[in-house]
């Protein structure tokens, strides 16, 4: 996430929205965008619904054995149709904004 | 006389503290912490901790001197300084072995997602409040405009959250 506010610039010139999603609560993403200095976009999942039917919930693994999301991006162009997945195998392992980008320009 | 005395008890102390050892030890815990309190901020030191291998390297180096050091014959407490030696040693392979658990093992501890969406498939909408609680669908990310144009993409970023 670090790399992507760092990036921020690049992604909207290439016309791409970055979106961050967690089971975190407004307040608590809000905490965090201040803190961290994020300025993209932070959506709430509390129940976990929608990464559900994304397949990504890591069951139990939260605070208290709660659902929630595994690391996932998805690169989506503008009618919403998958054009890039990263689903790393290992948590410390992230994909790199240089990697988006590059992808990014073969859409249209 | 007063002068060579003196002499003779720095020297005792420094043969009493076996710092290499407690070097080795400082320099092992090191290694750890560094991983996820600075070297987790940049992908080339993230994605595979080979600054932290490297410092867990040096570390080793400092902990078999201080074993050396520990079992030599001319040290003033023998016993103690074995143990002592060999407790901080054991722990020193402790925190090296957990950071390649965490690292290399527990990291990889995720579930499959055989079910998420796959390049070439439609991503699933959805509608989730933001950090003002204000409603946000996907298909509005996918229209509202980015840098003045309409946009190209739009990048989800799943994450844990930190709870």
């Amino acid at each position: 996430m670090r790399s992507i506010e760092k990036s921020l610039d690049q992604f909207k010139q290439a016309g791409i929205r970055p979106v961050a999603i967690s089971v975190d609560s407004p307040e608590e993403s809000r905490n965090l965008r201040q803190k961290a200095g994020y300025s993209f976009t932070f959506l709430s999942d509390q129940n976990a619904d929608v990464i559900r039917r994304y397949d990504l919930v890591h069951a139990g693994a939260g605070e208290n054995g709660r659902d929630i999301a595994r690391p996932a991006e998805f690169l989506l162009d503008s009618t919403g149709t998958v054009r890039w997945v990263n689903l790393t195998e290992n948590y410390w392992i992230r994909a790199r904004p240089e990697r988006v980008l590059e992808v990014s320009k073969l859409l249209k | 006389m007063d002068g060579q005395l003196r002499i003779d008890e720095s020297l005792m102390n420094t043969r009493r503290l076996n710092w290499p050892l407690w070097v080795g030890f400082l320099l092992t815990l090191g290694a750890f912490l560094s991983y996820f309190f600075i070297f987790v901020r940049w992908p080339i030191t993230r994605d595979f901790p080979w600054a932290n291998l490297l410092l867990f390297a040096v570390a080793a180096v400092f902990v078999f001197a201080g074993f050396r050091h520990g079992f030599a014959v001319d040290r003033p407490h023998p016993t103690r300084s074995k143990i002592i030696t060999v407790i901080v040693g054991l722990l020193s392979v402790a925190v090296f072995g957990f950071f390649v658990l965490t690292i290399f093992v527990a990291g990889r501890m995720l579930p499959a997602s055989h079910g998420a969406p796959q390049v070439g498939q439609r991503a699933p909408d959805f509608s989730l409040p933001d950090t003002s609680n204000k409603s946000v669908s996907l298909s509005q990310l996918l229209l509202e405009p980015v840098n003045g144009n309409s946009p190209k993409g739009v990048l989800l970023v799943f994450y844990r959250g930190y709870w």
